[in-house]
């Protein structure tokens, strides 16, 4: 990584007044569309909460199924992730650039460390045949369970598309600060990014309760 | 595929509405009307303020408008065009709310009828078991309470000139009462999209005297033994509701014309067959055993809907059509 | 006024295809929105003349039934999802917010373009249903004959999923211009109720596309791999669907009307010189229906099985939602009140709304009643209703306002007796149409009917006659537009003597909008106090 090169200076788009306002109205977008992501998980917790409402029972069964354990890990390095995240954005308010990219990479790690607890868990679920609907074939399971992993395969697999976004997000962020793109006085795409991190950690801070410890 | 109404006519009315035949019908059609003739009268008022603003204030040689500053506000002008419209349509609110709530609960004495709706028929059951497909038979002045189920996708049962209509769900009972208040004819519809048959999937409410009522109940099933094979045939085409689906002069509908049908070679996925008794008799019983090329297999099984003897009568009346 | 068009403008800045297919500035994706919803416009009502031809008799006349179905079902959603949904705030909204605003672009310009684009591919999935088995499942897409149907449905509700982001993503870029790219002096109180309407609109857009977009992906699933929860064979509920669906697309309905009414107080200002009568009232209305409007989606339930005390709760807020709507129309009225009033097209259309909206209006009133929306629950009338209030509504707005923009978009103008003689024709034929089945609606006639009985052939053949009349009406309109843009009249920069901020640069403008960004000292229609030079 040439790191000894110096930075490059960020051009205001032309439709801004300076730099702060183009950072400005760029946190305001990226709240925005949080709220949207928000709403958009909301209406699956709904409809968590009519099922839950509905068979009760299956969430006592399923709890026994998941591992709690592998659920707690995974909490565990989405939180550090998240901090390694904060970091990564510090570090470019201080203009140490190689320490930006190690706590990128770092959060990258965590991030594949975490799809690949989820990948482990999936293929048990998978093998024992706790499939959504069509393909349940598990055994002596009451007649609803279905309906939990239906939900839970949705839900959780969403929230592991985001995770997926998030790893794109940041090996992007890792090339333009190897060209170096991030500085004291430029360093929005970092916070955006951090922001959309923040939230993907948020929400499995949701589901691993809802899904994991509730019984 | 004309569709010959045997009900009363829903357009011949005096007012709005078809005819009423119902006890909620007056309550109904008095909060339509009471809309309806508010409404009128307020847009008639808001077309002539209108026209006359731009008469009086278009742009004309000789004419230029009040000079001064604009008027922006006006705080009695504002309240007196949103707290009077608030306060009717709270009133309108309640009209139809405690109106609604008469719908809602059917009374103790009701009479049960269960209603099944099935792509693209309706099914009625009286609790002494009769059965009958697309026409219910029901006393005047007596509540009728009708518990509903479907058994594939959403339907909704709709009478109008009883002003009353209910969503039919699978896996779920619904419930829909009602009290008629003059014999006749009238018309069911189904009003919630199911598919291809949708617009076929009618039925009849025939309304008669608590005596006819209970002559009608004592012999349902019976009053059949008459009749001559082939005619039983064809009354059971129109109350069975296989019109729906197939016609009888050739034209193509959801299902295969019944015209020329007897003896012809069909055709479907994995073989073909001479359409002979047996073949029509499986076909009602299990329809989508032989479902032929072209068609969708949509029909819904009538074992147990039909006799042996009602099946016999199908087929001879299916043989006339040459 | 000079006689040739100004030198440079956002037309002919740069030249080519490639130009404008990478351009960031928001007037040409604007542009560019409008051509797209004009042909989706098209398309939409081929189908609507198909569907209304098959009905012109109760037996078959041009298509099977399954064939009708698909036709009613890709009417609605071309017309929703392709159509009205974008059809102002994309367009006309960004061509005009940021000039509004007196700013140079919207706040994030790429984003933009991304959303024309994300608009295309989520029009190509739509296109791709209608030739690979169109669906055939109505708009709504209700469960569980979504999930089981055999037609291309997946394809479709992609489609809408994707047209979903291109929504979020304009709404989420206005929120953010309006906030954040206002010139000097602008204030929120000297907003043009124009953009007051299409920051209401956007903060819809923001909260209920999302779980339109959840829906529909519950619903993809629920195809690909049954997860059971809509599905009542597996122990899910249908109704669920219903409740999902309908708590973004009533949103969804003044997502497509408040920017209607913001073009609404354009037009009556401009053409009555005159300010508008409760401005505070107007904007704040925009502002309480954008509220209200998530809270009264069950009055689409009434008679699905839902509680009693939820219909009770839900009609009443219906109730509430619509004084804000009447407020406005009394305002607009008021406006005109000592004013200067030219009957100018746009103003024609601007009387379009007015009457055939409070028609709109009112037949609400009565569906929102609990006891009498059972009877008028999915027949004609509904259908009708709905026609009133979206197309009597909203497209007339939408017309209103091409034609008030036009020469500000192009710098031309156009005929303006052919533009008299085609709203003659548009009102007889709507009329035609639509308040025939008013009728038929009372009389019991129920939606989405293939075939019918005899005794209502008399009025369904009339209703199919108003749609010849309509389609004469937008085919002369086509043709004199097209004809201003090859031969018309230049216009202008001010053709309208309108103080609005965005008649005081150029038409059409710069690529930067404003030579010097503008500094606002009088409000949007300050005509008392400001006299036009």
């Amino acid at each position: 990584m040439k790191i000894t090169e110096p930075h490059k200076e960020h051009i205001v788009a032309h439709h801004f007044a300076n730099s702060k306002h183009e950072f400005d109205s760029a946190r305001l977008g990226m709240w925005i569309f949080l709220v949207t992501e928000v709403l958009f998980f909301g209406a699956l917790f709904v409809a968590y909460a009519f099922l839950r409402w509905s068979y009760p029972e299956i969430f006592v069964e399923a709890h026994h199924i998941l591992s709690w354990k592998m659920g707690a890990l995974n909490t565990a390095i989405l939180i550090f992730s998240s901090f390694t995240m904060v970091m990564a954005i510090r570090s470019a308010q201080l203009n140490q650039r190689l320490k930006t990219s190690l706590y990128l990479i770092t959060t990258m790690i965590c991030a594949f460390g975490f799809l690949v607890v989820k990948f482990f868990e999936y293929s048990a679920k998978i093998h024992h045949g706790y499939l959504p609907a069509k393909y349940f074939v598990a055994h002596g399971a009451s007649e609803y369970l279905h309906l939990f992993f239906g939900l839970y395969f949705t839900m959780t697999g969403l929230h592991g598309i985001h995770v997926l976004v998030g790893i794109g997000l940041i090996i992007w962020l890792l090339l333009r600060n190897r060209k170096g793109h991030f500085y004291s006085n430029y360093y929005t795409p970092l916070e955006m990014v951090g922001l959309y991190w923040h939230f993907v950690d948020l929400v499995w801070i949701f589901l691993f309760p809802l899904f994991y410890l509730v019984g | 595929m004309q569709n010959k109404t045997i009900t009363e006519s829903l357009i011949a009315s005096n007012g709005w509405m078809p005819k009423a035949a119902s006890t909620f019908a007056p309550n109904i059609d008095g909060l339509f009307n009471f809309i309806l003739y508010g409404s009128i009268l307020l847009f008639v008022g808001i077309l002539i303020v209108t026209a006359l603003f731009i008469i009086k204030y278009r742009k004309r040689p000789g004419y230029s408008p009040p000079s001064g500053p604009h008027i922006t506000h006006n705080t009695f002008l504002e309240l007196a065009w949103t707290v009077p419209p608030l306060i009717l349509t709270i009133f309108i609110f309640y009209w139809g709310f405690t109106g609604f709530l008469d719908m809602a609960v059917a009374p103790k004495n009701s009479l049960d009828i269960s209603v099944t709706g099935k792509k693209w028929m309706w099914q009625f059951e009286y609790k002494n078991g009769t059965k009958t497909l697309g026409e219910i038979v029901v006393p005047v002045n007596t509540p009728v309470s009708l518990i509903m189920s479907s058994e594939d996708v959403i339907h909704s049962f709709y009478v109008p000139n009883f002003r009353i209509k209910r969503d039919v769900i699978p896996n779920r009972y619904t419930k829909q009462w009602f009290e008629a208040t003059r014999t006749g004819t009238f018309q069911i519809f189904c009003t919630e999209y199911c598919g291809d048959g949708h617009s076929q999937m009618l039925g009849v409410i025939r309304v008669v005297s608590a005596d006819d009522y209970e002559k009608w109940l004592a012999n349902a099933g019976s009053a059949d033994d008459g009749l001559p094979p082939e005619k039983l045939g064809e009354k059971l085409y129109t109350s069975k509701g296989c019109v729906a689906c197939h016609s009888v002069d050739g034209t193509n509908k959801i299902g295969p014309t019944w015209k020329g049908l007897f003896g012809k070679t069909r055709a479907y996925a994995g073989g073909s067959t001479v359409a002979d008794e047996n073949y029509i008799k499986e076909s009602i019983e299990n329809p989508t055993a032989k479902v032929v090329t072209g068609y969708q297999p949509v029909m819904p099984s009538f074992k147990g809907l039909l006799n042996d003897k009602e099946i016999a009568g199908v087929i001879a009346y299916i043989k006339t059509l040459k | 006024m000079s006689e040739s068009l100004p030198g440079t403008n956002y037309i002919n800045a740069v030249s080519g295809i490639k130009s404008w297919l990478t351009t960031l500035d928001h007037k040409r994706i604007g542009i560019m929105y409008l051509l797209f919803i004009a042909i989706s416009f098209g398309l939409g009502g081929f189908f609507a003349l198909a569907l209304r031809l098959e009905l012109l008799n109760p037996g078959q006349l041009i298509v099977s039934a399954k064939q009708y179905n698909q036709l009613f079902t890709l009417h609605g959603a071309v017309m929703v999802f392709l159509f009205i949904v974008p059809s102002i705030p994309a367009s006309l909204g960004n061509f005009l917010l940021p000039i509004q605003l007196g700013a140079k672009d919207v706040a994030f310009p790429r984003l933009n373009l991304a959303s024309l684009y994300l608009y295309v591919f989520g029009a190509a999935f739509c296109v791709y249903s209608m030739v690979s088995g169109a669906a055939d499942t109505g708009w709504t897409f209700y469960t569980p004959y979504s999930s089981t149907t055999d037609t291309s449905v997946i394809s479709m509700t992609l489609g809408a999923f994707i047209l979903g982001f291109s929504s979020i993503f304009t709404g989420i870029n206005f929120i953010v211009t309006v906030h954040k790219m206002r010139a000097p002096g602008m204030s929120w109180f000297k907003l043009p109720l124009f953009t007051w309407s299409l920051y209401a609109t956007a903060i819809i857009q923001v909260l209920a596309t999302p779980v339109l977009g959840i829906t529909l992906l519950l619903l993809i699933v629920e195809r690909l791999v049954g997860i059971g929860i809509f599905d009542p064979a597996l122990g899910g509920d249908p109704v669920l669907f219903q409740h999902f669906f309908w708590f973004y697309s009533h949103p969804a309905v003044y997502i497509m009307i408040l920017p209607a009414m913001g073009v609404m107080s354009e037009l009556v200002t401009t053409f009555s010189k005159k300010n508008i009568f409760g401005y505070k009232m107007v904007a704040f209305s925009s502002i309480a229906i954008a509220i209200i409007s998530f809270l009264v989606w069950g009055h689409h339930l009434y008679v699905s099985g839902q509680s009693d005390y939820a219909d009770m709760i839900f009609s009443f807020l219906t109730y509430l939602v619509a004084i804000p709507s009447a407020v406005k129309v009394f305002n607009w009225i008021a406006t005109l009140y000592n004013g200067e009033i030219e009957l100018k097209a746009p103003f024609l259309y601007f009387i379009a709304f007015l009457f055939l909206f409070t028609i709109g209006g009112f037949t609400g009133i009565m569906l929102a009643s609990l006891s009498l929306d059972v009877h008028l629950h999915d027949t004609y009338f509904v259908v009708a209703h709905f026609h009133y209030v979206m197309m009597g509504g909203t497209v007339m707005a939408f017309l209103g306002g091409i034609h008030y923009w036009w020469p500000k978009m192009f710098g031309k103008m156009y005929s303006e007796k052919a533009a008299i003689v085609a709203w003659f024709f548009i009102m007889a034929g709507f009329n035609m149409v639509f308040f025939t089945q008013f009728i038929l609606g009372t009389k019991g006639m129920p939606r989405r009917y293939y075939s019918y009985l005899d005794q209502f052939q008399p009025l369904h053949a009339f209703s199919t006659v108003g749609t010849w009349v309509l389609t004469v009406g937008f085919l002369i309109m086509a043709f004199y537009l097209v004809e201003s843009l090859l031969n018309g009249e230049p216009a202008g920069d001010n053709p309208w003597g309108s103080l609005g901020l965005e008649w005081t640069t150029q038409s059409p403008p710069i690529t930067e909008n404003f030579a010097d960004t503008p500094h606002i000292i009088h409000g949007p229609y300050d005509y008392d106090k400001v006299k036009l030079s």
